[in-house]
This record gives C-alpha cells, sequence and structure tokens, in this order.
C-alpha cells in the first residue's frame, strides 16, 4: 500500500502521517505541493499545519496548489483521501467536502486529549472500527469550528456522513458535534482531530488512531 | 539627507552624534572615537550602539559570568561540544547525537506589545538552535506576571501566552513544559524566557564564524524593514520611564511570521544536509550589525558587505536603519564561491529570498559599503567582543539582614482541622493552581516525538525512534527564595530543575540559564547577581554537570523597585530509552504504595504558604543539600532503569500536600495518606530533595533495600487506591477528587476566560 503525504510549505504533521502510515504497515510516499503527479499512491493524506502560514482563511491558498489539481482529480476517480485539521480545512476549501472550517467558539487555540465517537464504520478510513466506538485521540486547533448550511446538515446527518462527532463539551463550536464527515462515497474523509498523533501510548494518549490507517489497508487491498 | 560616509566623517570630525539618544554614555562614545581615529559614521554609531548595549554585549555581568568558566572542570566539560560564547550550548549524549539548548529573555518587548514580543521570542530563540545545525524538536516557556488578579495581568498573560502559542504552534514546535508564576514584583515588568532545544549528528555541528578568503556572505530568509530599529538598545537596556518619548518611527518590538520561520528551518537543514554552508548566523537582537560583526570577528579574515543588496520592505531606509533593523526571520551564512549555485538553488526550492551581501576578505577590517561608499570601516572584534566591560558595584542591601530575621515563625499556622481545607484552598491558589488554561492553547502533540510534557515534572522527547533515546528538559526558579538568598536561591532553582529530571527517569547532564535581574546600577541588584551567579556555579561544579551556554537580563523593574531576582535554571538530562519514562500521576499499576524520598524539617520562608496566607516574605530559604540531591537523583534514574517506579512526582512549592493534589489528579486516582509527626509541616514545608514516588508492591522491597543500603532516607505514607474517588488524609478526613479538581482547574479559567 502505497500512501501520499502531502508537504506544503507550512505543513507541520507530515511526519507524523507518515509514521502512522508505516505503523499501519503502508509505505509513505512524500509529495511536494508544486507536483503534478501521484507518484502511482493508492491514497493520499492530507497532513496538518499551516499550510502557506494559513495568513488569508485556512486551506484557501493550499487548494489552488499544483497537487490538488491532482488529488481532486484522483478522488472523483474514487482514491481515498483523508484530511487531518488543516488538511480537512483544504479538502472542504477544494470542495472535496462540504462546509468549513472557523474560528473555535471561545477564540483560543485547543490542544486537549478528545473523545469522539465513531459514527459510520463504512467508510474508507473507519472500516477497523465498530460502530458508536469511543476513541481518544488529540485535537489541536485554533480554527475547528464545523459550520454548514441547514440543508448540509440534514444531508450530511441523513446520509450517514458525520463520521466522528465530539463527545462530552463540544470543543470549539462545531455543529452538530461534528468532527468529521465523508463525500458520499465514503473514500474522501476529513476530521479536525489526530488519529497520526494516537497510534501508541509512548507519544499520544492512546493507539485508537491507528485504526484509521489499518482501515484504509483494508480498503485499498479489497479494490 | 547626505550619506554619512567614512570620508565625511573624516572631513567633519566635530559634528555632534545623538550618542546618547543611541544608548551611549560620554566614555563609551569617546573610547569608538578613540578605537576608529575619527568620529564614528552614522552607520557605524548605530553598529557601536546596539553591540555595545547591556543585552549584546553583558558589560556589567561579563566579571561574574568568567565564574562559570573557573569552576568547570575538565572532567565537566567533557561532554561538552560548544559552551558559552556560541551562539548556545551543545552536549554529546551518546549514540553520536549531540543536543543543543539555551533560553532567552523577551521579557520588555513582551510587556511592549503582548503578543508579537512573545512570539518573536520564540522566534528568535529557535533561530539561535537552528545557527548551531540542528532540528529544533520543542520549546518550554517560563512565564512571570504580576498577581493573577491585577488588571494589567489579564492585558499581558493572554497575550503572551497567545503569542508563544500561535507562533510556536505555527511553526509546528512542541511546547513541553515551562512554568507560569504570579508575584507583584513582575506587575509592570512581566519575564518571558524561551527555551528551544534541538538535535543533531555530532558531525554537523556549525559554528558560527567567517572563514576563508573569497568565501560568499549570504542573507536568506525575510526581507529587512523598519521594524524593532533599536529594539536591544532601547528596550532591553533601559527602564521603560525613561524612553516613553523616544520611540523610533515604527513600534521598536518586531513582528513575528512564524510561516517564514517554519519554511526557513526546513530550507536552512536542506542547506546543513547538502554541506552548503561554512559558517553560520542567526539574526536576532541588532540584526545585520551583530551578525555581520560576529561572525567576521570569529572568523579568521576581514569581511566586505555591499549594504545596498539587502533586500528591504521599506523604501528610504539609511544605511544605520538597515544595520539595526531587528526584522525576524533571517540568517546569515558564509559559503564557498563554487556551492553558491547550490545554495540558491535549494532556497528557490523552498520559495526563500537568498542576496549574496558581501565576502570574506585578507585583512581583519569589517567594511560596509552602500552603493560603493564606504559607510562603515571597523576592526570587528571592538564591536562584537571588545565592549565596555565594567566593575559595577556590589553592595549587600541594607533591608537584607533585617528580611531574613523576619522568619515565618511567629505566623499563625492552621489548627488540625483546618489542614484538609487548606490543602484545597492552597491548590487553588494561582500559583499552584492547574496551568491547563495556558498549555491546552500550546500544540505538544506535533512531530510525534513527546513522550511527557506539562504537567509532568519535567518535559521528554525522543531523540532516536530506532533507539528510543531521548531527553529531558526542566526550568524552574523561585524568586522568593533568591530574594531571601540569591546563593542559595539559585542553588534552590538549579536542584529543582535537577530533580524534576531525574523525577521523570533521565540522567542530568547539562545546564543552561536566564538571570532576570533589575537594574546593573543599583549595587544591590549586582550583589544579587553575583550571589546567584556563584551559587549556580558552585552547585554546577558540586553536581558535575556544565552550565553550557545563558542569557542574562538586566533593567527588569519597574521605576525603583525591581524584581525578584529570578535565576531561571534550565537542566537537560538523558534517557537511553524513553520507554522507561516515570510518569507524573499514579494509577498506572495496580497496588501501589507511595513512598517519600527525603527529609522533611519545618521549612516555610519563602514558602507558598506564608506567601498565599499571610502575604509573608521573610526567613530563609530551605536548606541545600546538593550531595543528597545527586544521590537521589541516582536512586531514581536506577528505579527507572530497572521498572521498581510506577509514578513520581517532585515535592516544591506546596509541599507534600500539593505533591499528594496533583498526583492524583493527573492520574485520575484516589490515594489513602498516613502521616506522622506534626500534620501542618508534613503538609506544608518546602523542604528541598524530596520526592513523592508511588512503588508497584511487588517492587517495594526491593527498592527501599536499595534506598536504605545507599542512606536515602524514605518513609512510607500510604498507598494508591484505584476504587477510591478522594484523596484521604488519615485522621483529617477526605477531599473528594472532583471537588479537588473543580479547585484546582477553576482558578485560571475564572480570572482570564
Amino acid at each position: 500500500m502505497r500512501v501520499g503525504v502531502i508537504t506544503f510549505p507550512g505543513t507541520l504533521d507530515d511526519v507524523d502521517a507518515a509514521r502512522a502510515v508505516k505503523h499501519a504497515g503502508g509505505e509513505a510516499v512524500p509529495l511536494w505541493h508544486g507536483d503534478h503527479d501521484l507518484r502511482g499512491v493508492d491514497a493520499v493524506v492530507v497532513p496538518g499545519g499551516f499550510s502557506y502560514g494559513d495568513y488569508l482563511r485556512c486551506g484557501a491558498i493550499a487548494r489552488f496548489a499544483p497537487v490538488m489539481q491532482e488529488v481532486v482529480e484522483a478522488a472523483r476517480g474514487g482514491m481515498p483521501v483523508l484530511g487531518i485539521c488543516n488538511g480537512f480545512q483544504i479538502l472542504c476549501e477544494a470542495h472535496l467536502l462540504p462546509g468549513a472550517l472557523t474560528r473555535n467558539h471561545k477564540l483560543h487555540f485547543v490542544c486537549r486529549d478528545q473523545w469522539l465517537r465513531v459514527e459510520n464504520n463504512e467508510t474508507a478510513w473507519t472500516s477497523r472500527y465498530d460502530r458508536g466506538a469511543e476513541i481518544l485521540v488529540p485535537l489541536k486547533s485554533g480554527e475547528g469550528g464545523y459550520q454548514a448550511d441547514q440543508r448540509t446538515l440534514d444531508e450530511l446527518e441523513g446520509e450517514g456522513r458525520v463520521v466522528f462527532r465530539y463527545v462530552g463539551e463540544n470543543p470549539n463550536g462545531s455543529r452538530n458535534e461534528i468532527a468529521g464527515i465523508s463525500s458520499a462515497n465514503g473514500r474522501v474523509v476529513g476530521l479536525m482531530p489526530h488519529p497520526e498523533h494516537a497510534i501508541d501510548a509512548l507519544t499520544g494518549p492512546t493507539d485508537d488512531g491507528l485504526g484509521v490507517f489499518l482501515s484504509l489497508l483494508d480498503a485499498v487491498v479489497s479494490a | 539627507m547626505t550619506l554619512d560616509t567614512v570620508k565625511n566623517a573624516e572631513a567633519t570630525p566635530e559634528q555632534e552624534q545623538p550618542y546618547r539618544e543611541l544608548g551611549l554614555k560620554d566614555d563609551e562614545y569617546a573610547r569608538i572615537r578613540d578605537i576608529l581615529g575619527r568620529r564614528p559614521t552614522d552607520a557605524e554609531l548605530a553598529m557601536y550602539s546596539v553591540m555595545w548595549s547591556e543585552h549584546c554585549s553583558y558589560k556589567s555581568s561579563k566579571v561574574h559570568l568568567k565564574y562559570f568558566g573557573e569552576t568547570t572542570t575538565e572532567a565537566m566539560r567533557a561532554k561538552m561540544l560548544a559552551g558559552i560564547g556560541e551562539n548556545a550550548g551543545v552536549v554529546d549524549i551518546g549514540d553520536g547525537w549531540a543536543i543543543t539548548f539555551k533560553v532567552e529573555s523577551h521579557n520588555h518587548p513582551s510587556y511592549v506589545e503582548p503578543y508579537q514580543g512573545a512570539a518573536t521570542g520564540v522566534g528568535g530563540i529557535v533561530r539561535d538552535i537552528l545557527a548551531m545545525g540542528a532540528r529544533p524538536l520543542a520549546v518550554m516557556d517560563p512565564l512571570r506576571f504580576g498577581p493573577a488578579d491585577a488588571p494589567d495581568t489579564r492585558r499581558v498573560l493572554p497575550g503572551i501566552v497567545a503569542g508563544v502559542g500561535g507562533y510556536g504552534n505555527c511553526l509546528g514546535l512542541p511546547n513541553i513544559g515551562g512554568e507560569v508564576v504570579f508575584d507583584a514584583s513582575y506587575a509592570g515588568n512581566p519575564l518571558v524566557n524561551a527555551l528551544c532545544v534541538g538535535a543533531m549528528r555530532v558531525e554537523d555541528l556549525h559554528l558560527a564564524h567567517a572563514s576563508g578568503t573569497g568565501n560568499k556572505v549570504i542573507l536568506y530568509g525575510a526581507r529587512t524593514g523598519l521594524d524593532g530599529i533599536g529594539g536591544v538598545s532601547v528596550l532591553a537596556s533601559e527602564t521603560f520611564d525613561d524612553t516613553a518619548g523616544k520611540r523610533k518611527k515604527l513600534p521598536s518590538v518586531q513582528v513575528g511570521d512564524p510561516f517564514t520561520e517554519k519554511v526557513l528551518i526546513e530550507c536552512s537543514l536542506e542547506l546543513f544536509r547538502e554541506k552548503l554552508v561554512v559558517g553560520i548566523q542567526d539574526l536576532g537582537g541588532a540584526g545585520l550589525s551583530c551578525a555581520t560583526s560576529e561572525l567576521a570577528s570569529a572568523g579568521d579574515g576581514g569581511m566586505r558587505v555591499r549594504l545596498d543588496r539587502v533586500p528591504l520592505r521599506a523604501t528610504g531606509m539609511t544605511p544605520a536603519e538597515v544595520l539595526s533593523s531587528e526584522s525576524q526571520e533571517r540568517m546569515c551564512a558564509v559559503v564557498r564561491p563554487e556551492d553558491v549555485d547550490a545554495f540558491m538553488a535549494v532556497c528557490a526550492k523552498w520559495d526563500v529570498i537568498a542576496t549574496e551581501i558581501g565576502e570574506v576578505t585578507e585583512g581583519d577590517r569589517l567594511v560596509i559599503t552602500w552603493h560603493d561608499e564606504v559607510v562603515v570601516d571597523v576592526p570587528p572584534r571592538t564591536v562584537a567582543h571588545e565592549g565596555p566591560v565594567y566593575e559595577r558595584p556590589v553592595r549587600r542591601p541594607d533591608d537584607q539582614d533585617r528580611l531574613q530575621a523576619d522568619t515565618p515563625d511567629a505566623l499563625p499556622q492552621p489548627a488540625r482541622e483546618e489542614l484538609l481545607d487548606l490543602v484545597k484552598t492552597m491548590a487553588a491558589s494561582p500559583n499552584l493552581a492547574s496551568k491547563k488554561w495556558v498549555t491546552q492553547q500550546y500544540d505538544r502533540y506535533v512531530r510525534g516525538g513527546t513522550v511527557l510534557a506539562q504537567p509532568a515534572d519535567s518535559g521528554m522527547i525522543r531523540i532516536d525512534e530506532d533507539t528510543d533515546r531521548g531527553v529531558a528538559l526542566s526550568t524552574d526558579c523561585n524568586g522568593r527564595y533568591t530574594r531571601l538568598d540569591p546563593y542559595a536561591g539559585a542553588q534552590l532553582a538549579l536542584a529543582e530543575a535537577y530533580r524534576n529530571v531525574a523525577t521523570t527517569g533521565a540522567t542530568p547532564v547539562a545546564v543552561t540559564n536566564c538571570l532576570n535581574f533589575g537594574s546593573p546600577e543599583d549595587p544591590a541588584v549586582m550583589w544579587q547577581f553575583e550571589q546567584a551567579v556563584r551559587g549556580l556555579a558552585d552547585g554546577c561544579a558540586e553536581l558535575g554537570i556544565p552550565v553550557t551556554g545563558g542569557n542574562v537580563s538586566f533593567y527588569n523593574q519597574t521605576g525603583a523597585t525591581a524584581i525578584l531576582p529570578t535565576p531561571v535554571v534550565g537542566v537537560l538530562g538523558v534517557i537511553d530509552d524513553v520507554r522507561r519514562r516515570i510518569p507524573t500521576g499514579i494509577g498506572a499499576e495496580a497496588g501501589e504504595t507511595l513512598l517519600l524520598l527525603g527529609e522533611t524539617r519545618a521549612e516555610f520562608g519563602g514558602s507558598e504558604w506564608a506567601h498565599v496566607v499571610h502575604g509573608h516574605l521573610g526567613g530563609l530559604p530551605p536548606k541545600v543539600d546538593l550531595a543528597r540531591e545527586k544521590l537521589l537523583a541516582e536512586v531514581l534514574v536506577a528505579g527507572s532503569r530497572d521498572g521498581m517506579l510506577s509514578a513520581a512526582h517532585d515535592l516544591a512549592e506546596g509541599g507534600l500536600a500539593q505533591a499528594l493534589v496533583e498526583t492524583c489528579l493527573i492520574g485520575e486516582t484516589g490515594a489513602r495518606v498516613f502521616l506522622e509527626g506534626d500534620l501542618f509541616t508534613e503538609l506544608f514545608s518546602e523542604s528541598a530533595g524530596r520526592v513523592l514516588v508511588a512503588v508497584p508492591r511487588t517492587e517495594e522491597l526491593r527498592f527501599t533495600d536499595m534506598c536504605t543500603a545507599r542512606g536515602l532516607p524514605w518513609r512510607k505514607v500510604g498507598v494508591v487506591d484505584p476504587e477510591s474517588t478522594s484523596l484521604e488524609v488519615q485522621d483529617l478526613g477526605q477531599l473528594d477528587l472532583a471537588e479537588l479538581r473543580a479547585a484546582w482547574e477553576g482558578t485560571l479559567p475564572a480570572l482570564f476566560d
């Protein structure tokens, strides 16, 4: 399994995403923001960070990077794509996922160990979890409040496309406590929390996040 | 305005110059004229004034700092690859890895503009680490503020915390520790110290020097603007009252751009990997003045710089302004001519602006031209290394005896039935309360190497993923102890940082410091400084670990009142296998016994109890016993290595009571405690050299036998009780953990949300 991990200038969690892919038994393939080529990967992770500094609006510039044109095209063809944190913001800006991420409701950056409920285990990135399972992974973001219009929210809820939901106190004011969503075909998933920071209990709060990358292994092998 | 060239200066020897406004004294100005044999040009005056400022030249502290070198033995130096005088100290930690770490102050800018002051403090220290050739791996920030409930603290603290987080988070460095301390003496002068630690392979060490005639000098990173001009001379070297009316065109506080710094880091590391750099220097305080003169001064030749080539972001800047601008996110490299193209290609890949601005020349002059006219022609050592040195008057403060005689012995102590409530009240007091409100604004996970972070006793990061080798870091200082006895206070700071590192299972190996004091022109402050330096140096010699670097920040005062003397001490430890780390919270294993290592005496001078309950500061600080600290550390490291300890927590401010509260709350587990003797002393004394450990029952005998054999006093003080939801103190009663948590965690949000 070859999984591309994109680095934009300002990407920070690319080393962690690559490590998580390796822990799950995959090969991490570095992709550069200026590349016009996905180097034959089976899936792509768009990691967290502050692409191009995110001084305009998170992800607003990264969506125009050459490599993102390739990602959008591949995603339309069914390639699994995971956007974590800034990656989620970029996927929303690129219209691979609906809605937008806004400033946390308390206006502070929040770094904490966050409980999430897996609401949908039928996506390419969540098949290893039980539906309704609760997992503990780090959340660390300043603009993590998920926003969408009512119709989009109804659609997401109705189609079971809310993949992860915050458990307990809403950490950032996300509507419907949404932590992560998927595309209609379940191949593209974006979430604000960081499963790649929870692959062992030494450097993360748990190893609960590893399931995301193991799920991908299943999705790629069975495809 | 005509350009003030060297020729012009020679022709107009009598021209009046604003040297006093730039912070130079009459005799300093006279010395510059003497060195040059003429009056300095505007540009030269700008260079000398910033480089001879207190901040850059260490002119008041130099005579005292020498003592660190005098007390460092060859054995202590054995693992040191670079020491005081370099951008940061470097230590060999084995397996071919070298660690570099340093703390710096950014106190004054952070008071003027909290967010940017704190942000650029992080940026500056990270570039220092980068300039050694290392990848920066983590940061931590020791912070000190006025009273938690003071209106100005509400202005300063949230901005500083957001600045530290905003810059560090965007830069992608985990924040793994630090301190937040409140005291009235910091009300008009908060302390913002920033630490960074980085790692490299031993052979990749880079030192700042410009060698090899014909080598090119390349400036790369951000453009140069009008921000921060005169920052070091204006802000860091005077008290605020003097300077209010003398602002420059733009605020003297620089503005940070962490994205540019992140790119600069990755770009620099690629340049190092490709072996394209001969010498490197970051641009921080004093900007290009500092970088060019230091590089040239440390090399073996002279340097010629074409200043008009420097990419600018403002129009109409004068040579003096370009030289003294403190625009952030810039580096200066010395590169072999044949590597220039490859160097430029790497910079282009990262979209980093790089410009060849000069070259290393024969001879020993630093010559700077502006459109082919010579505006600077100086011996670089006179700018960078041969600044003025002052033997400031030193005098023990008149009130020191009175202060020490005013012991806490007469303070009313709580009745037995009040003790349990006091545990909770103390846990909720600002200095002891949970700092989660602050630290949850910092990313502690990025890069995936963080093994321990706040609120653990020390931060710990994994250096090598294959071998699990790692380092631990802690910073500490209790300014009240140092006020009561600066010599002992500095040693207590050292002892606590040392103990904190050992408490997580790491072996302490090196020390850095950030010495924050009042005005050096006050003999009482200089006495505090001299005593603290001697205490710290003697302490390091006794513990056998070297001071590898440090920073001095003077003029920390409002009006005539100095801050508490605050020598922040950072200790670096090494751990062979980070999987052996000792956590701070109990409950990791079923069936644990709680042991108290060390001895408890009735020591309340400078204690948190005297401060919180009585607002009292007097007497003597707790006794220091460094031989005992060393033994304690050895026992803790042995306990970690042999898997005998399941948790450990250092006893510090607030004593055993606070350690118990924290170990229970962090571990989310209850405990039953039985104490003997005077319960007030047992709970709240701040005797040094003590650690609370949790030992699995199966290891209890083995561990206590080891303590006894090695002569370390120990006492069983309780048991961990996973079934319990409270902290029970025998004969006193129980404290519900949920209530305790609400008290401990509620204080800061109530003040700052």
